[in-house]
């Protein structure tokens, strides 16, 4: 009898410890965080992923997660080293099988690196600004994700903005295209060509060595071009350096406009006085004024759980790029989560499919405090960039101010470019693409 | 014929920077017959202590001395650390050292000071000169016009310093043979100590004048490779040689940046820009083929 009893005491203590274990326990969600915060861009790194992993610890601690599922990560360094890349890859992997978050790596080499990977392991790649572009086309790339907007879409978008500078017309003007001489340099020419013809401006192409520490001949060429407005593609050092060689031969610096990866504050504070009134592209506005961004300051650095040690980055345009890529990016779980079971974490193959049925209007920006800090998102198996928005802002020698709103490049003369891109690398893979009409 | 001596001009004035890279190899080449993988690092290093002393609230003048004060240090202990144990090895020993020297800066560098990108004013603004501008419409910067006679002081400095100081007269013999100059009482730990420190000072003035160039950055360590070509037209050995080669350098590349891209897009079509990259060191090589010592290295002959 006591020996019956014992058992069953024995059973019930077992079985309460189980119990407290699942409640203690909560389902978790991981970002397998593929990044750099050391190395010749690792100040740009520690500005994004110090943003991104702030708005997983804000998601934790203002709402315990998403339907009760709690954002985790793990970081591996790559120091912007394709290698490294795609070492850490296979190293987290592993544990991204059981559930995963969208990959970022904000590294184009690192990206195209992956893009097969990854479609193998069904593990969804994200892209935001960077990467390969025509996967655009999902029914050919099902499992990457260039998010928001392209390179060929962001040059189409700076065409618009210079016309409408110019009254509307940009027949007869020139325009400079100085640009990195890489794949990522290049990846806007065909776009730019396009608009050329269409709009019946000139367009003169430089391009700068890497990395771009020495520009004299190529700004004493544009000095004897005399271009109405230079179009400016520039990574890294390149992108100080250009500003002063603008500075040096009389270029006027509110006739430069860059592309997203000329315009966060890393590029221009080091050019000092020659970089007041230059302009960028940029998919997210910079600043604390972006209420999320002001709360995360107040919610998560106020639990001392800060991510970044220098909190001055708190605000500029890399760091609110890192939490507006954490934003979709939690969107798309809460978007999965609404297929496949609130309170549960999803696999890289839900995670696909969620980002492929994202829907981020403006009522659902406002209401996450985001309004205006990126645009509206709509995706779809047939367009995996989902807006193709930026907006042009301008550097006043201190902080960058929005000087336009939000600009969409010219679908119909760009997409199609992305689909015969696509159709192409479907050929030479040997890829059946998916028939869009058929996903739901 | 302007725009071609514009050009011309701001060629040779890119090339005394590179010359101001190029010196920092030339330093540690004389006295150890090494080449110093690590020069590059140095600039970035020197450049960061420059900024970090700023930052810290130190007056530019304070800066630079407290700069100076860590290269030194720095260069001691890579002699006390590094070199020491590897007296009378091979070259290549002492090359591999650099090498990893190199990583080892490359990572605690920012660690120290913070790795994002900075301006670096010396008040020295780089805008072109008026009256050049006005009656020649040539652009000629002040800053480079600055950097110009920085490097001319600097290589005459060290010239004297070779030839004409006992110190001087010492490294040349460490380079030779460090076990025959041992041997003549020649005190090659305390040489290999000055030459690293003398180096740290080059590096400390090219990484200011390439800092206030295009801000201070992890990409100064790229500076390096500008300097190799440098090296190959003017000799390892040689500090007129680095200026010369520097000049060769600057000017062809500029130049060639310019006229040969038309060419060949004429004849093959497609676009040939972005060539300066490449071809100071085809420029190099072929100057290898004709004259493998350099400009103004020294011969090498051995008694068989």
């Amino acid at each position: 009898m006591i020996k019956r009893f014992k058992s069953a005491i024995a059973a019930v203590a077992v079985s309460l410890a189980m119990l407290s274990q699942l409640a203690v326990a909560a389902e978790e969600q991981f970002f397998p965080l593929i990044d750099y915060r050391v190395g010749p861009y690792g100040s740009n790194g520690q500005a994004f992923y110090g943003g991104f992993i702030d708005y997983l610890n804000y998601v934790n601690l203002k709402e315990k997660g998403v339907n009760g599922v709690l954002m985790t990560y793990e970081e591996c360094e790559t120091e912007y080293n394709n290698a490294k890349g795609v070492e850490c890859y296979e190293r987290l992997k592993g544990k991204a099988a059981k559930s995963a978050g969208p990959l970022h790596t904000m590294s184009t080499g690192i990206s195209y690196a992956l893009v097969d990977k990854s479609a193998q392991d069904k593990l969804p790649l994200a892209m935001m600004g960077y990467g390969r572009t025509d996967a655009v086309d999902g029914s050919v790339f099902p499992y990457a994700f260039p998010l928001v907007t392209t390179y060929q879409m962001q040059a189409s978008a700076i065409v618009k903005f210079i016309k409408d500078k110019s009254g509307g017309s940009l027949a007869g003007k020139k325009i400079v295209y100085l640009y990195h001489d890489s794949a990522y340099g290049k990846e806007a020419i065909v776009a730019l060509n396009a608009e050329a013809g269409l709009n019946k401006f000139e367009m003169v192409q430089i391009p700068v060595a890497h990395p771009g520490n020495e520009q004299g001949a190529q700004w004493l060429r544009i000095r004897q071009e005399k271009p109405d407005y230079v179009i400016f593609w520039g990574w890294g050092v390149m992108n100080q350096t250009a500003l002063k060689a603008a500075q040096k031969v009389g270029f006027p610096r509110d006739r430069m406009i860059g592309s997203w990866w000329t315009g966060s504050e890393e590029d221009v504070v080091p050019a000092g006085e020659a970089a007041k009134g230059y302009m960028a592209a940029t998919w997210n506005v910079a600043g604390k004024q972006v209420p999320v961004i002001a709360d995360i300051e107040k919610v998560v650095y106020g639990a001392g759980k800060g991510n970044l040690q220098d909190t001055s980055k708190i605000g500029t345009v890399l760091y609110n790029r890192g939490v507006s890529a954490a934003v979709l990016s939690v969107e798309a779980i809460r978007k999965g989560q609404e297929k496949y079971g609130k309170g549960k974490a999803l696999t890289g193959e839900q995670t696909r499919w969620a980002l492929e049925n994202l829907n981020i209007t403006d009522a659902r920006l406002k209401a996450l405090g985001a309004t205006d800090l990126l645009p509206e998102i709509k995706t779809s198996c047939a367009n995996h960039e989902g807006s193709g928005k930026v907006k042009i802002q301008q550097w006043d020698g201190a902080k960058w101010v929005p000087v336009s709103g939000w600009i969409e490049g010219n679908k119909s003369l760009v997409h199609p470019l992305f689909q015969a891109s696509a159709k192409q690398y479907a050929l030479e893979k040997g890829i059946t693409p998916r028939d869009c009409s058929k996903e739901k | 014929m302007n725009f071609f001596l514009e050009v011309l001009i701001g060629g040779l004035l890119s090339g005394v920077m590179y010359a101001l890279v190029a010196l920092g190899f030339v330093m540690i080449y004389k006295a150890s017959g090494v080449f110093n993988f690590a020069q590059g690092a140095m600039v970035y290093l020197a450049a960061l202590s420059v900024v970090g002393c700023l930052e810290k609230g130190a007056p530019l003048w304070l800066a630079i001395i407290l700069a100076f004060v860590i290269m030194t240090l720095f260069g001691i202990a890579t002699e006390k650390f590094v070199l020491r144990k590897l007296v009378n090895q091979p070259p290549i020993a002492l090359f591999m050292a650099t090498i990893g020297l190199a990583f080892f800066i490359e990572g605690l560098a920012p660690m120290i000071f913070g790795s994002e990108p900075r301006a670096l004013e010396l008040g020295i603004v780089d805008e072109p000169i008026p009256w050049i501008l006005d009656n020649w419409n040539m652009v000629i910067s002040k800053f480079d016009l600055v950097a110009a006679g920085v490097a001319a002081v600097l290589v005459a400095t060290l010239a004297l310093f070779f030839q004409y100081t006992r110190v001087g007269r010492a490294l040349r013999a460490v380079a030779d043979d460090h076990q025959a100059a041992l041997s003549i009482g020649i005190p090659l730990q305390h040489i290999w100590a000055i030459v690293w420190g003398v180096a740290g000072f080059v590096a400390l003035v090219a990484g200011m004048m390439w800092g206030a160039r295009n801000g201070v950055q992890f990409a100064l360590t790229f500076t390096a490779l500008k300097a190799l070509p440098v090296l190959i037209l003017g000799g390892f050995t040689s500090v007129p040689g680095a200026i010369v080669g520097g000049l060769i350098i600057g000017a062809s590349e500029k130049l060639a940046e310019i006229y040969i891209p038309p060419v060949m897009q004429d004849l093959f079509g497609g676009n040939f820009g972005g060539i300066e990259g490449w071809f100071p060191y085809v420029l190099a090589l072929l100057f290898l083929l004709v004259r493998p010592e350099g400009l103004f290295g020294e011969r090498h002959i051995d008694r068989v």
